[in-house]
């Protein structure tokens, strides 16, 4: 295909494409006139019902929290997939791969973005129904944080951390621990997921009734399988076969 | 008001995110567009920050600014064994 043919192509396409976007874009509502009625009732309803002072997480949790459980277990089979195309040959033990960072800089600072991240996370999941947050961003930021180690130090740091024996058990304590405290609420004869426990005080920790314990459950569901993942990644890519 | 004093602040944040998204595609060197992928992604988490939805600015600091340029390094780790 000549260059000339091509340009040509895109031109088309891109005029097709460009007319869509505009087309779609020209009925959007205009800037902060928010159409649907869900976000006003939920605006209302949330804080005075579930005293969380954190809409979006109270939604993701709790009045969406069966939809979020389907995610969470799309994570959850993606990673199973990754570890079952990933996993099956002994490796050698990695020993001295020679990928030691050389900078004293990058190592220090590193260090201290190392603690700092996890303990970002840490607060994103505490905090995730009280200000923005939650388990979903806060798992991935402690995942982040313990992925550092590999980048700042060098891939034998990281191995021990990243063992799946501790790891896969952690990730199904997570996703399992979703699954059952939906089961409590049939249990106790009410539909699956049904909000179990007082509302609490609102603007505190103990606030939101099952919702930090669902957020707990996604929070280290997503921090384990991002580290599964990782660590899957860089054995495949990383340590050579034996 | 707080909406007025936001507006050129908002301008700006478009401005470098209509900059920065051709910048990453058009980057030759792959170490060089992880590098300016994970600038467009910081523009763009500070301007959902400033339209007011700081949930989604934490989403796209995650995935955006963490979980994929982290692959993408993965994946640069790999084609520099590969070519030494």
């Amino acid at each position: 295909m000549t260059r000339r043919i091509r340009i040509g192509m895109f031109l088309a396409a891109g005029a097709v494409v460009g007319f869509l976007l505009v087309w779609a874009s020209v009925d959007l509502p205009s800037f902060g006139h928010y159409r649907g009625p869900y976000g006003y009732v939920l605006n209302r309803v949330v804080t005075p019902e579930r005293h969380v002072t954190e809409v979006v997480t109270a939604t993701v949790f709790d009045y969406r929290g069966f939809d979020t459980l389907g995610e969470e277990l799309i994570l959850f089979a993606a990673v199973t997939g990754v570890v079952l195309l990933l996993r099956p040959e002994e490796r050698e033990a990695a020993g001295n791969l020679g990928d030691q960072v050389g900078s004293d800089a990058v190592r220090v600072f590193g260090a201290l973005a190392v603690g700092l991240c996890v303990l970002v996370g840490l607060w994103l999941i505490a905090f995730g129904y009280v200000t923005p947050g939650g388990g979903f961003q806060g798992g991935v930021a402690v995942a982040s944080g313990v992925v550092l180690l590999w980048l700042v130090a060098s891939y034998r740091a990281w191995e021990p951390v990243a063992r799946d024996t501790a790891l896969d058990p952690v990730e199904g304590l997570g996703a399992g621990g979703y699954v059952v405290i939906g089961l409590a609420a049939l249990w106790s004869g009410l539909p699956y997921l049904t909000n179990l426990f007082g509302p609490g005080t609102s603007g505190t920790l103990v606030s939101g009734g099952s919702i930090p314990f669902v957020n707990w459950a996604a929070g280290i569901e997503v921090a384990a399988a991002l580290l599964v993942l990782f660590s899957e990644f860089l054995d495949e890519y990383i340590v050579p076969l034996s | 008001m707080i909406v007025a004093t936001l507006v050129p602040l908002q301008l700006a944040l478009l401005a470098a995110v209509a900059v920065l998204a051709p910048a990453v595609a058009l980057a030759r060197n792959p170490l060089r567009m992880v590098v300016i992928n994970g600038f467009y992604n910081w523009a763009l988490v500070v301007l959902f920050m400033v339209f007011g939805a700081p949930d989604v600015a934490l989403s796209m600091l995650v995935v955006g600014a963490v979980g994929y340029p982290l692959i993408l390094l993965v994946a640069l780790t790999r084609s520099r064994a590969k070519t030494r």
